[in-house]
């Protein structure tokens, strides 16, 4: 099936295409394992959390234009095995309009670099956006280098860790005006669009799918592309176009309790002789 | 010996507000944590530095006493003036001069976007997180919050590195040196004045240490039920910084930058007291590297004290402030 492209004719001038990353990663509420070659392992995997929060700002923007109707597109896009469309299928049930999967045997093994890579070659296949909204960081990589890496490879303004986000629109420009707070400033910063805007999950609080999200899901289209559909090399990608490797992994070792003590009246004087045995005063 | 590249962001004291561009304010003394970079630096190569604004004499000097052969500086006004990409290219410009053989930068959330758009630059592996760092450049990390202990290393021939805070004790250099200094006229990439910072707020100063370089962490969670007194008393009474659950910050009791946890800030201090957190998945993955917890929680089921060195159950309403008055006792 064809991906639909945003109806530019006959739509609100400020409607918005906006392309979602939306990562199927470990569920971080069980335990996490490193596999062979010292990578993730992706069993029980789940649309990561973070995830939802750009899924919830793109759907908010979108429908403030009037949504599918009023020519606004929010596709939500991944890359990885066969599995990682789960993300995607979540994403249409919580409220995007159209999936793109990227898969590939050759994108196993994936540093930033090669993810950054593929996901610009995918957005550039994908035609002209406005928007590429991102989570802070994954769950699972937990590096936060994706975003910038992507915004740099596109050659787009990069506006991060947004903890608010508004697209400001005149005729066909638009402009995004978010919030980003640092720990020693807080910045308001402006860029003109297209971009690419990750955001905190201070930004909304996102929607729960329901029964008739789910239903309508069952429609929705969901496009596999290969890397060859894109037009990327295997070896640009995956283990072999990655710019970092992992040499060696071991499990640290779990914490064990420790001595737990009732208060009876004193606690708190055992606490500061424990403090002291521990020369921490 | 190879060169060494160690970025300084706008140092302490230097006026980074962007009303104030190129205006060349002096800072104030080197932070810890770049002290931390170039002691690192030093383990690899020659340290070479390149600094955002231009440094005041205390800086050099300081820098000197580092073993930095040579400063590489920008003044230009598009360093405060927009978000993060000037910098980058700032970095990979001076990178491309002197051919490093690292690239080191704080684990900032900006520091690793400087580096994120520097590897691109120069085709450069990133790693992020890094504890330590031998000769070989090989860099070690936790992953998995805090699960499993990494050792990476970028395949290129340079390799950017972003280091967390309190992963080195900071020496000086056997033989002071005075470094030479270069201001460097930046070109910026075409994307890179994209995204203007057009408001910015200093944070209100606190007065207690940062939350990711503290030695002690006092961090408070549903169980304050609104009142981080207790929590800030003790924290003040140790010298220690204040944290917060997640549930803490969503509830307004606390600002978001307190916060602990996957999704807020990965801290390993020498000591965390945890008070009124139950302790799920999402605040131990920030915070169990921990080399001692010390747990308060009146539900003597709290997963916290699985993992607790010392677990007091009770009511932190009257354990807290029983210790920072025994504190406070012993001192006097």
């Amino acid at each position: 099936m064809e991906l639909a492209a945003p109806s530019g004719a006959g739509s609100g001038a400020a409607a918005l295409n906006i392309v979602v990353l939306v990562k199927h990663v470990p569920d971080t509420q069980l335990n996490r394992r490193l596999g062979e070659g010292n990578t993730l392992d992706r069993a029980e995997s789940i649309l990561s959390e973070l995830d939802e929060y750009p899924l919830e700002a793109a759907l908010q923007l979108a429908e403030a234009r009037g949504g599918e109707a009023g020519g606004n597109m929010v596709t939500a896009v991944t890359m990885g095995p066969a599995a990682a469309v789960a993300a995607v299928k979540k994403a249409l049930q919580i409220g995007a309009y159209q999936g793109v999967h990227l898969s590939d045997q050759a994108l196993a093994g994936s540093d930033a670099a090669a993810s950054s890579l593929a996901l610009a070659a995918l957005i550039r296949h994908l035609g002209p956006v406005d928007l590429v909204l991102t989570g802070l960081t994954s769950t699972d990589g937990e590096t936060s280098l994706v975003p910038a890496q992507l915004a740099a490879r596109l050659e787009l303004p990069q506006v991060t860790f947004a903890s608010s986000l508004e697209v400001i629109s005149e005729g066909d420009s638009h402009k995004a005006v978010a919030r980003r707070d640092g720990d020693t400033y807080a910045d308001v910063v402006e860029a003109v669009l297209p971009a690419v805007v990750s955001v905190t999950d201070q930004i909304n609080h996102p929607r729960y799918p329901n029964f008739k999200g789910i239903m309508a899901a069952k429609k929705k289209i969901i496009k596999t592309l290969s890397l060859a559909d894109i037009g990327v090399a295997g070896e640009d990608v995956g283990t072999a176009g990655s710019w970092t490797v992992v040499e060696s992994a071991a499990v640290r070792p779990p914490r064990t309790a420790g001595t737990i003590i009732t208060d009876e009246g004193h606690a708190g004087i055992q606490l500061v002789e424990f403090l002291a045995d521990h020369q921490l005063l | 010996m190879s060169a060494v590249l160690v970025y300084i962001d706008f140092p302490a004291g230097s006026d980074a507000s962007p009303d104030a561009a190129g205006t060349g304010t002096p800072t104030a003394g080197l932070s810890k944590m770049s002290m931390e970079l170039l002691t690192l630096a030093r383990v690899v190569g020659e340290p070479i530095v390149a600094a955002s604004g231009p440094l005041s004499e205390e800086v050099r000097t300081a820098l000197g006493s580092h073993g930095v052969q040579q400063i590489f500086q920008c003044e230009q006004s598009e360093l405060r003036e927009y978000l993060v990409a000037p910098k980058a290219d700032f970095l990979a410009q001076v990178a491309a001069r002197i051919s490093p053989a690292a690239v080191l930068l704080d684990n900032s959330a900006e520091g690793k976007e400087i580096a994120a758009r520097l590897g691109v630059a120069l085709s450069a592996g990133v790693v992020t997180d890094a504890i330590g760092l031998d000769r070989a450049l090989l860099a070690e990390k936790a992953v998995l919050a805090g699960s499993y202990l990494v050792k990476a290393r970028a395949t290129t021939s340079v390799a950017v590195i972003t280091v967390k805070a309190n992963s080195v004790t900071p020496e000086q250099a056997a033989h002071a040196t005075a470094p030479a200094v270069e201001t460097v006229k930046v070109s910026f990439g075409p994307a890179s004045l994209g995204t203007r910072i057009v408001e910015r707020t200093a944070r209100p100063i606190s007065g207690r240490p940062d939350l990711s370089e503290a030695r002690i962490v006092v961090a408070g969670g549903r169980g304050v039920n609104g009142d981080f007194t207790p929590v800030e008393e003790l924290a003040d009474a140790l010298g220690a910084a204040v944290g917060a659950s997640r549930a803490a910050t969503d509830a307004g009791w606390i600002e978001h930058s307190a916060q602990v946890g996957q999704t807020g800030k990965t801290v390993s201090p020498q000591l965390y007291i945890s008070a009124g957190i139950s302790g799920a998945i999402q605040q131990k993955a920030g915070m169990q590297t921990s080399t001692l917890i010390v747990a308060v929680n009146k539900d003597a089921d709290s997963p916290v004290f699985e993992i607790a060195d010392l677990g007091i159950v009770g009511d932190l309403f009257s354990v807290l402030p029983q210790a920072t008055a025994e504190i406070k006792r012993r001192r006097s």
